[in-house]
């Protein structure tokens, strides 16, 4: 039996700027009553395609066809008008508004308003597919679920036969998830069309009757989910493996220099973010990590770098310091003294530094900081410092050198309105007792970095929020190195980079790398990280799935892992380097 | 075929009018566009005063210029007034630049200004000047700071809005003002005469020198302060990006509360002067509304402190002149220098619209737009 | 007691125009700094219309029809007022600039604009004007000490009761409130929606303008019977009215409750027998100390239900989704 085309999307272009090209030439279709999973890795365009049914993009090249009309979907309010919504990540409803005023809001023009005979309406709808909806419940006190369902609901008030969902199981719970399924099939039934954009292949098996898997903006295949599995499927959203020239020398020297345990974080909704993360950072590596967008990556710097107030577990950081005398970092006396309570200290000649003179008298303080800024004050052991509710300045005041590269460069990683010269002083600016700012360092630290990365610049005065994408980029990662780290994170650094900004910031990080700095790096690009990294980390939904050798494993385990799979043991790195 | 319809479909993406951000405009054209908006602004209230009276619209601009710098007397008047603007202007722009919504100034400047009356009421002629006016001082900073640094305080720990916040403090200061009237006059005129006691000393024989030159250095100061101090840094920061400061780790609450801190003292020292420099007295008007006037100059300068000395002498240039306009002109009573201001002001912030935006025409005919409307429809 | 009633209660009518306009208009995402002039403007304008009307009257005192004086004023008033309101509108919706500079540019102009147009406004039957305005319902001069308080008002006083009620009817009750409140919460979400937020924004800020306007000539009409110094006091309720908003909670119902509290402590202190200046002074501090209060429990509370409009004071442009 051949169902009846709803929508044909006929060779669809989209460009953002002159050299991103979301998506390429895509032909697909929808049919009525089926459940189509659009399936790929993030930044494949599959969101982007989408957008452009639901009015927020207007594709550049090819056209829509919807009951086999040509149609032209300028605005959400058009998309409605063929009958399509669609249900963003993000939702988009009124916090202090109940679930019905946000189901009727900006429906029904020139009717009578009449809340209680739209409540009657909705709840026949609910009960027809199943929805459990609460009408007079505000959104604010609505869990995740409850919104999604509200964003559907709204949907299929405004008459939609096209329903399309962009990873609407990202934020569920497997219950959750399951009555969401049951939701959805009871639609098909009703001989509406729903389109799931996803990256879960179990989810794509269980629920979709067919699939389109896009690569990189393109149209890879369309299947019917009888006719695949989820091996097929993932060889297919991966690609064959390509092979970046990339220098990468075998690690040496390697030791510990960050431990991360058990480490757990909550959102903002109360879900968990991080969940029991444990992993090791050695110097002289670069340990990539792997996941689908929004899996936890960037949550995981920032605990790291002092950010975030964690539920649970602990970050240490080994400082190289064995036989090396206390700098001005450790001048803070009361560090001191702890370290010298831990026995961790000693004098040049060897006798140990308790804090205490040869009479059992305490020290003044004047003496011991006199002592230390002499430098006649020697760590026993390598220096052993606990992260965990610590602030960043205080990690850095602890001696801690790291250095990140934040995934948001300038809402986080830098000032927008500020010259280059005033964003290098972000880290430095505090040094010295005086009042004043030092201009001289970081402005010929600005011209270094301008010179060296080749930053297109007028001058280093200009506000880097007019510089292109990759040359802010290039600021940012050039000052985070400057800072002389012992461990480098970056967060995509490479995000909307052209071809040779990209290679500058790989041969940066490999480097540091080179030099001894502990290098973690999140990628999407899983060509990247299998041809940048010594290890991959493979996270997904906050916890982590396992973690690779970069220089043995296979992209598609890699892929299967990223969509929540835990791989066979013999994949797995063993417990050492 | 395929090419027409491509074609047609860009034209059905963008609407008539389209406003696009701006880069960024050189500093020259951004001069320039203020300026036409200024002159435009004049050319207009000329106009407006004329048709209200017999003059023309060239008397209006000999009157402005000669009420403000006709005489020696004007000329130092305006000084003093642009050096009390600029005084006010200077203690808002560290919380502006910060981006804390300071529409608090009257109520900072009244609470100074009350401290120092009091020191000078309580201990006028009990104790030797000097030690008055240093007192009055003293009493005046920590008074403009408290009435500052409380707002603050709750935002930095509440999120509490501030613009509100600062707003309602005005009018308590006013009330804390009539208050303390009705406390020392007891003839109920509401009127306190001059104190003689805690006056500022005349510098060169001059009674405005001293203003003119404190204001003057604060502004110098508060210029460096901004933009080659630790402090200036860490609010330039905070205000143009919190998550930055998070991230490097400045501590956003406590630069607010500091910054409010000076932010009010700063108020207060403009209170001082109005007490002790000029009326030697305080009344619910002294603040003269130059709390609300001093944002439109700093906001008007960029919030840099040097450019604001500029912005405060054309306001009070505008206003003191309008004195001369409005006695030239026969107009009754001072508010025509409020309309001329309005309108200034207006002209100048539509400007901030030209400089952020620039408005695109669509490429294409209107016959388009209806063909393609049609089609939508369908 | 009646007196203090009744004066409460006309001072509280003004409050009550200038917070319900303020209402509407922040309901929209607006907050307008301007309402303290553009409640001036509706006073020049209001009694510009006044005077044109008595002036053109052979023998006012005879000839003077309540109801058309009415009418014409209220007609003068909101179309100044709403015109000053139309450039609010324009420079903050349409141009995008600063709410808060406008809206103080907005008020420093409304201010002096009145002044000077009152200026020339020929006041001479002013008295007999603000007497036949405020003239109660016939029957409330023989009623009791409590009628009076409830009858004894001019026809403005029941107009902003209305006003406020109304306005909260429409605000919760309608699809249009229902967007508008959209509008304010979320532009973007509202537009998505297929909202007109443009629109939405003039019309709500044009509208409370207008009706807020009413509050100053209703104060110089009826509370001062048709004297005028100068714009300084109709200013300060402006303001007064701007704290009310906050105090009530962004609602008009309450509105009318609080506006009644701000009003009796405003005149408490002229009625109370045997109270010195300055105990007056500090009674008439109180509204803005409780409004204090108010600003800072509900941060700390953070109930979603109490807070301003989410996108209060934020300009709304499409293209930056």
């Amino acid at each position: 039996m051949e169902k009846q085309t709803v929508i044909e999307l006929r060779g669809i272009t989209k460009r953002f700027g002159a050299s991103v090209i979301a998506n390429n030439n895509v032909s697909i279709d929808v049919k009525r009553g089926e459940i189509l999973s659009v399936l790929g890795e993030n930044g494949c365009g599959k969101t982007t395609l989408m957008n452009m049914l639901a009015g927020i993009y207007y594709p550049d090249e090819g056209t829509i066809l919807i009951h086999g009309e040509e149609a032209s979907i300028r605005s959400p309010k058009d998309a409605f008008r063929y009958n399509i919504g669609m249900i963003h990540q993000h939702f988009k409803l009124i916090d202090v508004f109940t679930a019905a005023e946000n189901i009727v809001i900006g429906t029904g023009d020139g009717e009578k308003y009449d809340i209680k005979a739209a409540k009657t309406r909705i709840s026949e709808m609910s009960k027809k597919y199943g929805f459990h909806i609460e009408l007079d419940k505000k959104v604010h006190e609505m869990s995740v679920s409850e919104k999604q369902t509200v964003e559907i609901v709204k949907a299929l008030y405004r008459g939609a036969d096209v329903l399309i969902l962009d990873e609407p199981t990202a934020v569920l719970t497997p219950q959750e998830i399951d009555r969401l399924f049951d939701v959805l099939r009871a639609m098909r039934e009703d001989g509406k069309s729903v389109i799931i954009i996803t990256h879960k292949l179990n989810e794509v098996m269980a629920i979709s009757d067919r699939v389109t898997v896009l690569r990189k903006g393109e149209h890879v295949k369309t299947v019917n989910t009888s006719e695949t599995n989820e091996k097929e499927l993932a060889d297919m959203m991966v690609g064959q493996k390509v092979t970046l020239n990339i220098d990468r020398p075998l690690p040496e020297n390697s030791e510990l220099r960050l431990e991360v345990e058990k480490l757990t974080l909550a959102g903002n909704e109360g879900h968990l973010v991080l969940d029991d993360v444990s992993f090791n950072a050695y110097s002289g590596e670069i340990l990539g990590i792997a996941g689908i967008a929004g899996s936890g990556q960037r949550e995981l710097l920032e605990s790291i770098a002092g950010l975030h107030h964690l539920q649970n577990g602990s970050v240490t950081y080994y400082n190289p310091k064995k036989d090396k005398p206390i700098t001005f970092y450790h001048k803070t006396f009361e560090r001191v003294m702890e370290l010298a309570h831990e026995g961790m200290l000693r004098y040049a000649d060897g006798r140990d530094f308790t804090g205490k003179d040869e009479n059992g008298k305490p020290l003044s303080k004047k003496v011991i900081s006199a002592q230390v800024n002499a430098g006649e004050i020697f760590f026993k052991e390598d220096e052993i410092i606990n992260l965990r509710e610590q602030t960043p300045l205080q990690i850095r005041e602890l001696g801690v050198r790291f250095s990140f590269v934040p995934e948001d460069r300038l809402g986080m990683g830098l000032v927008g309105d500020m010259d280059i010269t005033d964003n290098m002083m972000l880290r430095s600016y505090r040094r010295g007792k005086s009042v004043f700012v030092d201009r001289k360092a970081p402005e010929d630290l600005a011209n270094e970095i301008v010179e060296s990365l080749q930053v297109v610049t007028p001058n280093t005065h200009t506000p880097v929020r007019r510089l292109s994408g990759g040359n802010v980029q290039k600021v940012l990662v050039g000052r985070e190195i400057a800072a002389g780290p012992k461990v480098l994170m970056a967060a995509y650094p490479v995000r909307g980079l052209d071809i040779n900004s990209s290679y500058t910031i790989y041969n940066l990080l490999t480097e540091q790398k080179k030099s001894g700095v502990a290098v973690i790096f999140v990628g999407e690009d899983l060509d990247v990280l299998l041809s940048l990294c010594d290890r991959i980390m493979v996270i997904a939904g906050g916890k982590v799935m396992g973690t690779v050798d970069a220089r043995k494993a296979k992209k598609e385990d890699i892929g299967l892992m990223m969509t929540g799979a835990v791989l066979k043991e013999e994949n797995q790195e063993g417990g050492s380097l | 075929m395929k090419n027409q319809q491509t074609k047609q479909n860009q034209i059905k993406k963008e609407p008539l009018l389209r406003l696009v951000k701006r880069d960024a405009l050189s500093a020259k054209k951004i001069i320039l566009i203020y300026a036409i908006a200024i002159v435009v602004s004049l050319l207009l209230s000329s106009v407006i005063c004329s048709l209200f009276s017999s003059k023309n619209p060239l008397d209006f601009f000999a009157s402005l210029f000669n009420g403000a710098l006709g005489s020696s007397r004007r000329i130092w008047l305006l000084l003093q007034d642009t050096a009390l603007l600029l005084g006010v202007a200077v203690a808002l722009v560290p919380a502006f630049k910060m981006k804390f919504w300071n529409l608090g100034g009257n109520g900072q400047i009244l609470v100074g200004c009350l401290a120092a009356v009091s020191c000078m009421f309580y201990l006028g002629g009990k104790l030797p000047d000097p030690l008055l006016i240093l007192l009055m001082t003293v009493a005046s900073i920590v008074a403009g700071a408290v009435w500052g640094v409380l707002p603050a305080i709750f935002k930095a720990l509440f999120g509490t809005n501030e613009s509100l916040f600062t707003l309602m403090l005005n009018y308590i200061a006013t009330g804390l003002v009539s208050m303390f009237i009705t406390i020392w006059v007891k003839s109920g005129s509401g009127v306190l005469e001059p104190i003689k006691f805690g006056n500022f000393p005349n510098l060169f024989g001059n009674k405005h020198l001293l203003t003119v030159l404190v204001f003057l250095i604060l502004a110098v100061m508060m210029y460096i302060y901004l933009k080659y101090t630790k402090h200036g840094y860490e609010i330039a920061v905070v205000g143009d990006s919190p998550n930055t400061a998070k991230y490097i780790g400045i501590d956003v609450r406590k630069v607010i509360i500091r910054t409010m801190v000076i932010s009010g003292a700063l108020a207060g020292i403009v209170g001082l002067f109005l007490a002790g420099g000029i009326h030697h007295t305080i009344s619910t008007a002294s603040a003269n509304n130059m709390g609300f006037t001093a944002i439109m100059a700093t906001w008007l300068a960029a919030f840099n402190p040097l450019i604001m000395i500029g912005t405060c002498f054309f306001i009070i240039f505008i206003s003191r002149g309008m004195v001369e306009v409005r006695g030239n002109f026969g107009f009754t009573n001072d508010s025509i220098a409020n309309i001329v201001i309005g309108l200034v002001y207006f002209c100048v912030i539509a400007c901030s619209f030209f400089i952020t935006y620039h408005v695109v025409f669509r490429q294409g005919s209107a016959k388009n737009v209806k063909t393609d409307e049609k089609k939508g429809d369908k | 007691m009646t007196l203090f009633f009744v004066s409460a209660i006309s001072i509280a009518t003004v409050l009550l125009y200038g917070c319900v306009g303020e209402i509407i208009t922040e309901k929209a995402g607006h907050l307008n700094l301007g309402i303290p002039g553009i409640m001036c403007i509706g006073t020049a304008g209001g009694c510009l219309g006044v005077s044109l009307y008595m002036g053109g009257l052979s023998s006012p005192a005879e000839d003077a029809s309540w109801l058309l004086l009415v009418l014409i004023s209220l007609l003068f008033s909101l179309v100044f007022a709403a015109a000053l309101g139309g450039i609010y509108a324009l420079l903050t919706v349409t141009l995008r600039c600063n709410q808060n500079i406008t809206g103080l540019a907005i008020t420093i102009f409304g201010s002096g604009a009145t002044n000077f147009i009152m200026s020339f406004v020929d006041r001479t039957h002013f008295d007999f004007a603000g007497k036949l305005i405020s003239s109660s319902l016939p029957f409330a001069e023989r009623l009791g000490g409590f009628g009076r308080v409830v009858f004894g008002h001019g026809i403005f006083v029941y107009l902003a009761i209305a006003a406020a009620i109304i306005c909260a009817i429409v605000l919760n009750k309608t699809r249009m409130g229902l967007h508008l409140r959209a509008v304010g919460e979320s532009p973007a979400t509202a537009d998505a929606a297929g909202i007109n937020v443009v629109l939405y924004k003039y019309v709500a800020i044009i509208s409370g303008s207008a009706i807020a306007g009413f509050g100053g000539f209703y104060y110089i009409m009826d509370y001062i019977k048709g004297s005028w110094e100068n714009a300084a006091t109709i200013e300060s309720f402006g303001w007064l009215a701007i704290a009310l908003v906050i105090f009530v909670l962004w609602k008009p119902n309450i509105g009318i409750l609080g506006a009644f509290l701000f009003g009796a402590c405003y005149i408490v202190a002229f009625v109370i027998p045997n109270i010195t200046p300055t105990q007056r002074e500090i009674i008439k501090m109180l509204p803005y100390v409780v409004t204090i209060a108010v600003l800072i429990l509900i941060s700390i509370r953070k109930k979603r239900e109490h807070q301003p409009p989410a996108s209060l004071g934020l300009p709304y442009f499409r293209e930056d989704r």
